[in-house]
């Protein structure tokens, strides 16, 4: 994996250095960079002293602004982590009691509803659906701002109100995808064996529904909710670009007009870590909350 | 039923390798697929609403009424109208015309993406299935490794080396599905490929080719198939998101994505100008998943439940 996000420079057309300064720069700025760049050396030796440096959290610096990039994705990793949180909040919201009620009333009016209600949160683009949502509440309503960032400890009110929308649009795009997780999952229970046999001792429903339902119709949603968490992370980079909030996705897409790529390589390869790191905790989580994988 | 061979029928000059592969590969028939999804109403609407997409974007340049940069600057930012249903944009061109432009872009990006992911996918899939040992880790690691990067942001990078424009963006998305494709076909691969009717022909001394060809592929085709009508809904989406960040098409081209970012900029003025081309992008990409959920129910109703909860 560090190998592909190492050769994202190399893949480039051109001198990478010279078409990020542009026209104008002088021959010590672009030798300076070279040199703290590394690309004076062997190819390999170049990809080693790279590893190296990563591993010990050293990404390089910024073709542009000359800043380390570990500070810069220091400076906007909270807010993606914030937004990507309250997405996911928003997803849960919208799918668990979605996905639950149409389970347990097939083929019903909420069913339908909530199957319609999936399918167009899976087809919408999220920036279309922030555009809208901007319209809507910002626009014809009033209620809410329509983009921008106060930190928390700042303005506690006006940090929530813009958030809402950004995790709102986020937010409906993994609930879809929770939602018909949940639905199936909760039919497959259902349709289980010891589910009936509790019905037929006379369990009380709501016994069976918390005790043998749910407990089993769960478990799996452990993962689909650590891989949305993990695609949305990564995902809102253009929500943040609409609603221009400070996160990582906005670092990546200005690394690549600014042609950045120091900047774009550790943008990237962080997110491939958080990919990898969660879907590993995933597992993990699942082994130890399931007995049944455990075991095998 | 009456494709099954009858044995003893022939006992004077059996064929030696001949009689299962005219048995096995024929299923599913594409008469009695195409039987069983016009029973399912919503995947036959999704159909043809794509068909009539697919032929607005064949013959765009006769079916919309203005050019795709015809200006009259006296009809800057129109609300809809009976003459420009969609109302016009900033230089007062039509965004009606714009979107049935518009929609040839998006789908050629769509259809050539999803096919290099469903060529170079499927191939590098149905080696590792049907090879198995070392062929099947190395390719598969590598297409693990592939994985793990953000589609959204793979593509992006991709396209940020190559350089912006359609030809990029059909690769980056392409590259971005090709380990999805080589997945769900070693999957089904290793399914098809203990089954008694390619261990039969192997038996009889069938070549790997001729297994390939004639039993493993067509046997593990169903999931590939819906595998394609889902991407080829996310390829859009993928389209629009990287012409809306301005690494696709460029302007003046009619993109539904460049549409959106540029309407953006009009929102409090001209909601039309951004809500007609999104509506586009959903109303397509919409039937798209609704055509992938009814193949998926015709052709492999196992994989229902398995694929419910992982559309993204």
């Amino acid at each position: 994996m560090s190998v592909l996000v190492f050769s994202l420079i190399h893949l480039v057309r051109g001198d990478p250095i010279r078409l990020a300064l542009g026209t104008r720069f002088s021959q010590e700025t672009y030798d300076a960079l070279r040199e703290r760049s590394g690309l004076d050396l062997p190819l390999v030796q170049q990809y080693f002293t790279w590893a190296g440096r990563a591993l010990t959290g050293d990404l390089g610096v910024s073709f542009r602004s000359g800043d380390t990039v570990t500070s810069l994705i220091g400076e906007r990793l909270p807010a993606t982590l914030t937004l990507a949180l309250a997405a996911l909040v928003v997803a849960l919201v919208i799918a668990l009691p979605l996905g639950m009620l149409s389970a347990l009333h097939p083929r019903s009016l909420i069913d339908r509803v909530a199957t319609v209600v999936s399918q167009f949160g899976i087809s919408v683009p999220d920036f279309w659906l922030s555009i809208m949502l901007i319209l809507v509440f910002a626009g014809l309503l009033g209620w809410l701002p329509s983009g921008g960032y106060v930190p928390l400890t700042e303005d506690p009110l006006g940090w929530l109100q813009r958030l809402v929308l950004p995790a709102v649009a986020t937010g409906v795009v993994s609930g879809s995808v929770i939602t018909r997780f949940v639905r199936s999952s909760m039919l497959e229970a259902l349709g289980q064996d010891h589910v009936r046999t509790a019905q037929a001792k006379g369990v009380p429903t709501r016994q069976v529904l918390t005790w043998h339902v749910l407990r089993n119709a769960l478990l799996p949603l452990v993962t689909v909710t650590g891989v949305q968490l993990a695609y949305l992370l990564s995902g809102v980079v253009v929500v943040e670009i609409v609603f221009s909030w400070p996160g990582l996705g906005q670092l990546a897409y200005q690394a690549v007009r600014d042609r950045d790529f120091p900047v774009l390589q550790g943008a990237v390869l962080l997110f491939a870590l958080v990919f990898l790191v969660i879907n590993l905790l995933v597992d993990l989580l699942y082994s130890r909350i399931d007995p049944r994988i455990a075991r095998r | 039923m009456t494709q099954l061979p009858t044995p003893g029928a022939t006992p004077a000059a059996p064929p030696p390798a001949e009689p299962l592969p005219t048995a096995a590969p024929v299923r599913p028939r594409w008469r009695e697929t195409l039987g069983l999804l016009a029973r399912n109403p919503t995947a036959a609407v999704s159909a043809v609403v794509l068909v009539l997409i697919v032929l607005v974007a064949v013959f765009d340049e006769t079916l919309a009424p203005d050019g795709p940069n015809e200006q009259d600057p006296s009809l800057q930012l129109q609300p809809p109208s009976w003459a420009h249903p969609f109302g016009t944009d900033e230089f007062g061109r039509d965004v009606f015309s714009r979107v049935i432009l518009g929609a040839a872009t998006s789908l050629r990006v769509g259809f050539l993406s999803v096919a290099f992911a469903l060529v170079v996918g499927t191939l590098i899939g149905l080696l590792a299935g049907f090879y198995g040992t070392w062929v099947d880790d190395v390719l598969m690691r590598l297409m693990d490794v592939l994985f793990a990067f953000p589609a959204v942001l793979l593509a992006i990078a991709i396209v940020a080396i190559r350089g912006a424009g359609p030809a990029n963006a059909i690769l980056a998305i392409g590259i971005v599905y090709v380990p999805i494709f080589a997945r769900v076909t070693r999957a089904s691969v290793l399914g098809v490929r203990e089954e008694v009717y390619v261990r039969a022909s192997r038996s009889v001394g069938a070549s790997d080719w001729r297994l390939i060809t004639r039993h493993v592929l067509p046997n593990a085709a169903p999931p590939i198939i819906v595998q394609t009508s889902v991407s080829l809904a996310f390829a859009v989406l993928a389209e629009a998101a990287l012409s809306f960040l301005g690494l696709g098409p460029r302007r003046p081209d009619p993109s539904w994505g460049l549409m959106l970012a540029d309407g953006r900029g009009f929102i409090e003025q001209a909601w039309w100008y951004a809500v007609f081309p999104g509506l586009a992008i959903v109303v397509t990409v919409l039937c798209f998943n609704l055509l992938g959920d009814g193949l998926r129910d015709v052709l492999d109703p196992r994989q229902r439940t398995l694929m419910a909860g992982s559309g993204r």
